[in-house]
């Protein structure tokens, strides 16, 4: 093992307003998860958190990365965009605040729980955003 | 009965090795081993699909014979809602009850009536808190299986009562032994089932502890003694039948248990990958506003068995003449009366699907899968005897396949061998070489 322990890393991308394959990077980090007999409990928590995120790129950003980190400790996911990024960090994370477009809304995204189911579900969320650059937003789920 | 018992067996005389079934199974429960396929016991949850794609009939359902039924003195039938559907000679209800009766049986409740009691209970259960929403339905065996060993965070949601076939079966019984003044141990009770995992459910149940049917006897095995009785009968003799009515019928064709209900918040899927589907959609918690999951391993719901005979669109379309024939409910049980109709025992998740017990080794093993993978053809051509290329590699890291298993990568590694073969052939040692020279001088 050494010291930097066991590993296993996952890397995605998510296409842009592909609404049809939105949730696959999710659906194959859980199947992952579950081959590593990780607790059920900690899959749905944080599977839950990423597909938020997922989507969330879909919707706000024209796609994106996510890089999952797994080891004996801890879950995470860097999902990274290079879109319009977040003006108001703190109203974003507020429950009903959205900025989707209406056709989304039509589609039943963009109900403004994106942020914070991703915040229920995580043990700790980081959302890093610059206007015009780009968000990265990161989920750690701890298995201990 | 241990743990993983399933009614779906090999003929392995009609096994060609083929590799059909290994790509159907939704669990990928299925190896071909030497010719022949092999069910993994732990994965099975005898939904059928491979029943049906076996070109050669060599997958099994076990359920009892015709002779079963003489090791009791009194036999019950409880006919599966679907038996109503599948002859084109009976008109009414009434002709396929009076046909078993001919066939012998002493008793006949219809299952039917079972579903309304589970729906006028289940309709008392949506009314309150009491479960996570979406409540799912537990009617369907081979569901309930599914989600016991992969959708472990959806056993909250599952409707922890009994069947309509063990609610049929506890009340046929009582009532059978109540009138006749006989005890329950010379009674027989027998589901007639377009099903192969009623089988499993009933020797080796989950959720009760034990299941209060006796025996499970196929359509297929009932369909032809059933006709010819059919043939016989005259209207005037058939008996009264207000046990069941349109509801509790319906029930056999996909959509039928979730229409039943007073809800309008329902889904309906049927079709094991399509379950799978919403499965997998439920618990990423995409799903909203709706407030009960039927779901039916089979596409077409029970009429859709792997045991039923008649096409399930046929059967699905004579349907129709008991919506206008029956009345919306049948005589059924106030739900007060129905004692015990609660499961006995918790659903407990197996997980069939870790690498390792331990996570530092399980991830060793995950990230040799995934360089095996790269070294796999990625066709899923199935020759190695598993479904796909990621399953040999998930084989090979549990030790229960080689890597030259693949005969794109065995090939690769002959004609590897065969090249440094040749290299070595034209490489002659110094001492025989000079000998060849003289031998060349001379």
């Amino acid at each position: 093992m050494g010291l930097s322990g066991q590993k296993v890393t996952l890397r995605y991308t998510i296409a842009a307003e592909d609404f049809i394959s939105a949730g696959e990077a999710s659906s194959h980090v859980k199947k992952t998860l579950n081959k590593l007999g990780i607790r059920h409990e900690l899959i749905k928590r944080f599977t839950i958190a990423m597909y938020e995120a997922e989507i969330n790129t879909v919707i706000h950003a024209s796609g994106g990365e996510a890089y999952v980190e797994i080891t004996p400790e801890k879950l995470m996911v860097k999902i990274s965009d290079n879109g319009p990024g977040i003006p108001d960090i703190e109203k974003a994370m507020m429950e009903g605040w959205s900025t989707a477009p209406e056709h989304i809304r039509e589609m039943g995204f963009g109900a403004g729980m994106g942020l914070p189911n991703m915040k229920r579900y995580a043990d700790d969320l980081a959302v890093e955003s610059e206007v015009g650059v780009g968000t990265v937003v990161t989920i750690t789920v701890y298995l201990s | 009965m241990d743990d993983y018992y399933h009614s779906v067996v090999l003929d392995n005389k009609l096994c060609k090795g083929c590799t059909n079934c290994i790509k159907k199974c939704p669990t990928e429960a299925i190896r071909v081993r030497n010719g022949k396929a092999i069910i993994i016991n732990e994965k099975c949850i005898d939904c059928g699909e491979c029943l049906r794609t076996c070109p050669y009939k060599a997958k099994i359902a076990q359920t009892d014979t015709w002779d079963d039924l003489s090791k009791f003195k009194y036999r019950i039938a409880l006919p599966a809602p679907s038996l109503y559907m599948q002859f084109a000679n009976a008109p009414s209800k009434e002709h396929v009850i009076k046909a078993l009766q001919m066939l012998g049986f002493d008793y006949v409740y219809e299952v039917a009536r079972g579903a309304e009691i589970v729906t006028s209970i289940t309709n008392k259960i949506l009314k309150t808190e009491s479960y996570q929403r979406p409540v799912i339905s537990s009617a369907c065996p081979a569901v309930v299986k599914l989600i016991q060993l992969n959708y472990p965070n959806l056993i909250p949601n599952l409707l922890k009562i009994k069947s309509p076939m063990e609610m049929a079966a506890i009340n046929a019984k009582k009532e059978f032994c109540e009138e006749h003044n006989v005890s329950p141990s010379e009674v027989g009770v027998f589901f007639i089932s377009p099903c192969a995992a009623k089988m499993t459910a009933v020797k080796s149940p989950i959720g009760i502890s034990k299941s209060n049917v006796d025996g499970v006897l196929s359509i297929k095995t009932v369909y032809f003694r059933m006709f010819k009785q059919l043939a016989k009968i005259k209207d005037e003799e058939l008996p009264d039948s207000n046990q069941a009515g349109y509801k509790g019928v319906r029930w056999a064709a996909d959509g039928g248990e979730a229409v039943a209900l007073n809800t309008e918040k329902i889904l309906a899927v049927d079709g094991i990958h399509n379950v799978i589907k919403i499965f997998e959609e439920l618990e990423n918690d995409s799903i909203e506003d709706v407030d009960f999951i039927e779901a039916s391993a089979c596409t077409g719901g029970c009429l859709g068995g792997p045991l039923a005979v008649e096409n399930m669109f046929v059967a699905t379309a004579r349907t129709k003449k008991f919506k206008e024939s029956l009345p919306s409910h049948g005589l059924s049980i106030a739900d007060s009366e129905m004692e015990e109709y609660e499961f006995d025992c918790p659903i407990i998740h197996k997980d069939v699907t870790k690498l390792d017990t331990d996570i530092s080794e399980a991830m060793r093993k995950y990230d040799r899968m995934v360089s095996l993978c790269d070294e796999l053809p990625a066709l899923d051509c199935g020759a190695c005897g598993a479904p796909s290329c990621k399953a040999l590699a998930e084989d090979i890291v549990r030790g229960i396949a080689d890597i030259t298993d693949c005969i794109f990568v065995l090939r690769r590694k002959v004609r590897k061998l065969a090249e440094e073969m040749m290299a070595l052939e034209s490489r002659m040692p110094p001492v025989i070489g000079e000998e060849n020279k003289k031998d060349g001088d001379i």
